[in-house]
């Protein structure tokens, strides 16, 4: 039980409170340049999930196996971003060889992850915060999930966005920074709360 | 001449931050107050200046097909480079910028001046290019973090200021202030160079697109059609 309720911490705080995007400002870029449409948000946010996954599931073995023992920790920026770059490459041929339709819908995404900062950010996070395997693995499901309800809700934002005529210094970017603002503000309602949920568990 | 301009297009003309919108992260982030500004700033340019070097001197023997991972991996090497050399001598620096240190590897502006700059000429452009875009990065978070260290903390470089002089607002060096912020800085840019507004390439036309995570600039294309 003590295990499920620090599991559900992680994971929520994740998704919430510690929101990637809206709080800690990693992959700003996707999240901006995707999120037009609802249908692309999830699209993108179910791959950067799937990759978080993968690359956590790789990299952490390696990193208490090899780096560690080796006493060449400081390697793990370099090892990191070219697992990642590699099993982006392996998820691409996987999809495209086997699950074609699927490959269709994300294909598109996939390359822009390699250079997600998230991705490499969840890796690097998990190591920094000593989780355990299964810690690291709940942290990446829960940043990924967290990407995804971020650029879902903001792509619903943006939709209105579309119609209002906006002052002409501030169309494109920056009324979509402003909206990114307060779409962050409403975000830091939910500190706290995670905390109250299960603290005592 | 034209090495003069290599250097300061990147200051204003092209800034990596306000005109060609890259480097979202770490300038929405790392700009709570002046001082951790100015350090990821100082590392990023150097990140850049060295990498710009490496990569226009390996142009030749690089094989098109695995450009992307080979500058990724000599950016990666000069990150780890510049993070051990902050971790010795600058530990207050190294601690304040936590995770976004090792983040400069996929920072887009480095790898997008190496995939359309460096790759493509020679040495000393090459590292004026990335001295004069480093420096640009490094003044656009200067403004961002100067508005939001006096406005959130009442301070400017952890000097403080006379204490009636401004109710400290703490929204401002929260991340929802970091994205108004960053906004308005880059409205104010669009305002000012109104008159001859820069030329904005979509996705499709953009030369960094295998390279970058979508960098939202498409939006203005649609907008002026």
């Amino acid at each position: 039980m003590e295990l499920a309720g620090s599991m559900m911490i992680i994971l929520l705080t994740g998704i919430l409170t510690d929101n990637f995007v809206l709080s800690q400002f990693m992959g700003i870029c996707p999240f901006l340049g995707v999120s037009k449409e609802p249908s692309g948000s999830i699209g993108m946010g179910c791959a950067v999930t799937v990759v978080m996954l993968g690359a956590t599931a790789v990299t952490f073995p390696l990193y208490h196996a090899f780096l560690v023992p080796m006493g060449i920790e400081y390697m793990n920026t370099i090892l990191f971003i070219l697992i990642i770059a590699l099993f982006v490459q392996l998820i691409e041929m996987f999809l495209k060889k086997y699950v074609p339709a699927l490959y269709k819908a994300l294909g598109v995404y996939l390359p822009l992850i390699t250079t997600n900062c998230a991705v490499l950010g969840v890796t690097l996070l998990n190591i920094e915060n000593d989780y355990t395997f299964l810690e690291a693995m709940m942290n990446a499901l829960g940043a990924g999930l967290g990407f995804m309800l971020a650029m879902l809700l903001f792509s619903g934002v943006r939709g209105r966005l579309e119609r209002c005529n906006v002052p002409k210094a501030f169309r494109g970017m920056p009324i979509t920074l402003v909206a990114a603002s307060i779409v962050s503000l409403s975000f830091l309602g939910f500190g706290g709360i995670v905390d109250g949920l299960f603290g005592g568990a | 001449m034209s090495y003069m301009k290599e250097f300061t297009k990147g200051l204003v003309k092209e800034n990596p931050t306000l005109v060609s919108l890259l480097g979202m992260c770490p300038t929405l982030a790392i700009t709570i107050t002046v001082q951790n500004a100015l350090g990821m700033g100082a590392a990023a340019t150097f990140v850049l200046l060295c990498s710009n070097i490496a990569i226009s001197l390996l142009k030749k023997i690089i094989p098109s097909q695995v450009r992307l991972p080979a500058y990724i991996v000599i950016i990666a090497g000069f990150v780890t480079f510049v993070g051990m050399i902050l971790q010795a001598f600058l530990p207050d620096i190294y601690d304040a910028l936590g995770i976004y240190l090792p983040l400069i590897t996929v920072n887009c502006i480095i790898l997008g001046r190496a995939e359309m700059f460096a790759s493509k000429n020679g040495v000393g452009a090459s590292a004026l290019d990335g001295l004069g875009m480093g420096l640009g990065f490094t003044l656009a978070m200067l403004a961002v973090s100067s508005v939001r260290e006096i406005i959130g903390n009442g301070s400017w470089f952890g000097i403080k200021l006379a204490p009636d002089f401004i109710q400290p607002m703490t929204i401002f060096i929260m991340p929802a202030g970091g994205f108004f912020v960053l906004g308005c800085v880059i409205a104010l840019v669009n305002r000012i160079s109104d008159r001859n507004a820069p030329v904005r390439t979509g996705c499709a036309a953009c030369p960094n697109k295998d390279g970058c995570a979508g960098c939202g600039t498409d939006s203005d294309v649609k907008e002026a059609k």
